[in-house]
């Protein structure tokens, strides 16, 4: 019989585990916080996702425990932590597929603004006026004209690079981000990957090359790709990473 | 305390309140916005399908103009919206794609020649235009009689919403994230500004500005199930009706979408039945076109809601451990399709379901999405009765959407609204906007706001902030849902009035400083109770079905009584809302009341109906362009802001002329 036809959700069904969270805590508003785990049980049901259970724990235990979610839907990039080491996306980290113990901690490079939470939109919003992550063209004003064409291949390609939701799993997955705290990791490289190859941006790799043709920039990547293993939107982060490099090379030689 | 002045104070960092901003920086004066969330996070992020724009591009979409455009949007409204913001709308959502374009949406485009697509359960073949090779394409959504959404694959809110932000980014726009207005300022029945929290130190501060928008997204988190971010609690919109002075429209227009993962509730897009997608039951019947011959899944959504709630009613649900839920079909789109236009829907199929849907179907139940109602706006976007208070985009009742909002009409709003309103902000900066609050007033305002705060560390309190949102939650969704009832609807506004009174008494016992969620979690549950109190009597005072909001004991849409918008006010001493009306004019509509082209063809009318009919159709039978019969039928062209006034170009119509 095809799956399809039968009546009931195919999710696992429940052996109703108790999990239990070691979560860090540490709020640094207050004089007497020190950073430290605790402890929390939880009992697995069905379908529960960190998202879930970190909002129970809140409610019924820990009233004060910090942590990001806009979306909880996979797409908003908020909710990024190490989850048993590894960075990942919370919301759609289903507990079924964790073990028994769980370890929760905020992301590495990243200002701590308390316990799981931390400031990822700061660090964003300077890598984007740094690496000037905008459409550099001469200003339309008329817009009740036809609009510009495009060759549909092109604007696929586009958005392939664009699907990145600056969440900092590559930063957090970056050796080269852990020593240097300028570096703009593969979000920037990417993203200036996407306006180099977007025919409205008028930048040349002259241009491109006076902010990333340095060590916080493309030739600071050590090549050990955790950007990739880590990104939640499987972008192809090292072929891009290895482009730049290609061009910055070709530049800073011309 | 800190203090800090500004010209323009833009409350929310989506689509809407960051073209605002846009739109007020190039004027020449000082926007800054205020954030919840770093703005690329915003829910402007989750529009998955697309933004109607009438560019008639592609060969599904010739021959689509504003007047198409306006026609389906005012039938989707259920005749609730003001038709000279729509027709404003439609007429300055292309120049929106348009500039979007320009500034790095990477659209998807025509290709010319043949193509296989899926309509109405069979394959077909669309034959693109040469000319028409690299324009902006655009595919199906539900209540359009064109293909009119433009879309970046299954990502367009995304796309938007990084190119808009990266565009504020650029233009200096100041934002401040993580900062959240609990209440506005205001003096002499004009807004200054806002008191704020900050998320981050839970410190209070005082923004003060000349004029303030707000553009805070919906309200959906009053509701348990809904496709909604946790950050659309509607604040925003709760602030404004806690000045007693805004008015809040049609808070009972409440848009339940077809297609929520089941039982989570995460949207996946109309695109899906845009694009080919079928709705099928337990026995894997296709059920829609028995109810809906003519638009079948792509009826509006209020409509499509409803009859799969019937379904279920009638026995034709599927079973599971969490109840009933119906199927969505995408597999016959095909592998490449799903794998392109359709990949943020499959991530989410995958992670969530651990389904794959190029093999498996979709089970799905309607979730609550979209909230029409919100801050009552004139049509150039200011609160007719607290001067100084902008809003723009769904915080707003601009009045566009009436009590049924069309798929793609959302983010285009959000831009659209942004662009008009932002232009008007400026105008109001221009002429007649001062910041003219005394200290005292700041003062005593200050202390309300944190005397509210301290309030829940009494000892005495006993209550849990998250335990009484929850059973707001279930109240919205068990009473006040889809299908309405007056007896229901009571029970509803008892219970949430009771839920009101003791959302007074929440106890928050951590007292460490820093954001403390229990405490944000206790204001916004008052908030919160009040918007849902303002939802819940309005539905049980509407007593007709239009739109979004059907009355089971009153079936009928009722043009004869109900042509009119509910308004709701809060006074700060009162513990329930006052509702009053606000009528349409018949006499003034573009498009008089009829039938919809799907849904019920019973109502009752208008008296004034027939004689504007018959002005209408006088109109139209005449040999004046659609211009001019346009403009003879309500001239809408003065209302818009100068710049944006100029008739959009079209290839359909250079080659067709």
């Amino acid at each position: 019989m095809n799956a399809c036809t039968e009546k009931t959700i195919p999710v696992k069904v429940s052996t109703a585990r108790t999990i239990e969270f070691a979560i860090f805590r540490h709020n640094p508003f207050d004089e007497a916080s020190e950073p430290h785990f605790e402890t929390y049980q939880l009992e697995e049901a069905d379908s529960m996702t960190l998202f879930i259970a970190l909002n129970e724990i809140r409610a019924k235990q820990a009233p004060s425990l910090q942590f990001d979610f806009v979306c909880r839907a996979g797409i908003c990039g908020s909710c990024a932590m190490l989850i048993n080491g590894r960075p990942g996306l919370a919301c759609r980290t289903l507990i079924s597929q964790l073990p028994t113990k769980v370890t929760l901690m905020p992301l590495p490079g990243f200002e701590l603004i308390g316990d799981l939470s931390v400031n990822t939109g700061k660090w964003m919003r300077g890598m984007s006026e740094h690496l000037q992550t905008w459409i550099h063209s001469a200003e339309v004003s008329n817009f009740d004209a036809m609009e510009e064409k495009m060759a549909p291949e092109q604007a696929e390609q586009i958005y392939e690079l664009e699907r990145c939701i600056e969440c900092g799993c590559c930063i957090a997955g970056c050796g080269t981000a852990q020593m240097r705290p300028e570096f703009v990791g593969a979000v920037g490289l990417n993203q200036l990957a996407r306006f180099k190859i977007d025919p409205r941006d008028n930048r040349t790799d002259a241009q491109f090359y006076e902010v990333i043709g340095n060590e916080h920039g493309v030739f600071g990547c050590m090549t050990m790709l955790g950007c990739e293993d880590f990104c939640p939107k499987e972008l192809p982060l090292a072929q891009q990473i290895a482009y730049m490099r290609r061009a910055m090379a070709a530049a800073g030689i011309n | 305390m800190q203090t800090i002045v500004t010209d323009a104070l833009i409350i929310g960092g989506g689509l809407a309140g960051l073209r605002t901003a846009i739109g007020v920086k190039r004027r020449g004066f000082t926007p800054l916005i205020l954030s919840l969330v770093p703005p690329k996070r915003s829910h402007s992020a989750a529009a998955q399908g697309g933004m109607q724009a009438s560019l008639g591009n592609s060969a599904k979409g010739w021959g689509d103009n504003e007047d198409v455009h306006f026609a389906d949007t005012i039938r989707g409204s259920d005749w609730g919206a003001d038709q000279v913001v729509a027709r404003m709308f439609v007429h300055t959502a292309p120049k929106a794609v348009r500039e979007l374009a320009a500034w790095g949406v990477p659209w998807n485009r025509v290709q010319k020649g043949d193509h296989k697509s899926v309509i109405n359960g069979e394959e077909v073949t669309i034959t693109e235009r040469d000319e028409s090779h690299g324009l902006i394409t655009a595919r199906n959504f539900g209540g359009t009689a064109k293909w009119r959404t433009n879309y970046v694959a299954d990502g367009t809110g995304h796309s938007m919403l990084y190119t808009m932000s990266n565009q504020a980014i650029a233009e200096g726009i100041e934002v401040h994230e993580r900062m959240e207005a609990i209440a506005l300022l205001h003096d002499n029945g004009r807004c200054q500004g806002a008191i704020v929290r900050n998320l981050i130190t839970g410190e209070l501060m005082v923004y003060l500005a000349k004029v303030t928008c707000i553009a805070t997204g919906g309200f959906g988190r009053i509701y348990r199930v809904s496709t909604n971010a946790v950050i659309n609690q509607g604040i925003g919109t709760a602030i404004a009706l806690e000045t007693g002075i805004a008015k809040l429209g049609n808070m009972e227009a409440v848009q339940f979408h077809p297609t929520g993962i089941f039982p989570a509730g995460i949207l996946v897009t109309e695109g899906c039945r845009g694009d080919g997608g079928l709705l099928l039951d337990a026995k894997e019947h296709r059920f829609m076109p028995d109810y809906e011959p003519e638009k079948r899944e792509l009826a509006s959504r209020d409509v499509v809601s409803r009859w799969m709630e019937t379904h279920i009613r009638n026995g034709h649900g599927v079973q599971s451990r969490f109840g009933e839920h119906l199927w969505l079909d995408i597999r016959l789109l095909g592998k490449k399709h799903i794998n392109s236009k359709l990949r943020e829907v499959k991530e989410i199929c995958q992670y969530f379901l651990g389904v794959d849907p190029t093999e498996s179907l979709i089970p799905v139940r309607p979730a609550q999405h979209y909230s029409m109602g919100g801050i009552r706006t004139d049509y150039r976007g200011e609160s007719p009765t607290l001067k100084g208070l902008f809003a723009a985009g769904e915080a707003a009742c601009w009045d566009m959407h009436g009590f049924n909002r069309l798929g793609g009409n959302s983010v285009a709003e959000t831009v659209v609204a942004g662009m008009i309103v932002g232009e008007f902000m400026a105008d109001s900066l221009t002429t007649e906007a001062t910041l003219a609050i005394s200290s005292t007033a700041i003062d005593s305002q200050v202390n309300e706001v944190r005397d509210e705060l301290a309030s829940f560390q009494r000892s005495e309190n006993n209550e849990n902030a998250w335990q009484i949102i929850e059973a707001m939650q279930s109240v919205m969704t068990d009473k006040v849902g889809i299908f309405r009832h007056g007896e229901q609807l009571a029970e509803a506004v008892t219970e949430l009035q009771s839920l009101y009174e003791r959302a007074g008494r929440i106890k928050v016992s951590d007292t460490s400083r820093g954001v403390n969620p229990e405490l944000c979690a206790a204001y916004r549950a008052k908030k919160m109770l009040k918007l849902s109190l303002c939802v819940a009597s309005g539905a049980l005072a509407r007593e007709e079905s239009r739109g979004a909001h059907c009355r089971e004991d009153f079936p009928l849409r009722n043009d004869k009584d109900w042509l009119k918008r509910t308004l709701t006010s809060w006074s700060p001493e009162a513990a329930s809302p006052a509702i009053d009306y606000e009528p349409l004019d018949v006499m003034s509509m573009e498009l008089p009341p009829g039938w919809r082209g799907y849904g019920g063809k019973e109502r009752i009318d208008h008296p004034d109906t027939p004689t504007r009919q018959a002005e209408v159709d006088g109109v139209q039978a005449g040999d004046a362009d659609r211009f001019a019969k346009q403009q003879q039928l309500m001239p809408f062209t003065g209302c818009l802001p100068e710049p944006f006034r100029g008739r959009n170009a079209r290839l359909s119509e250079e080659l067709d002329a």
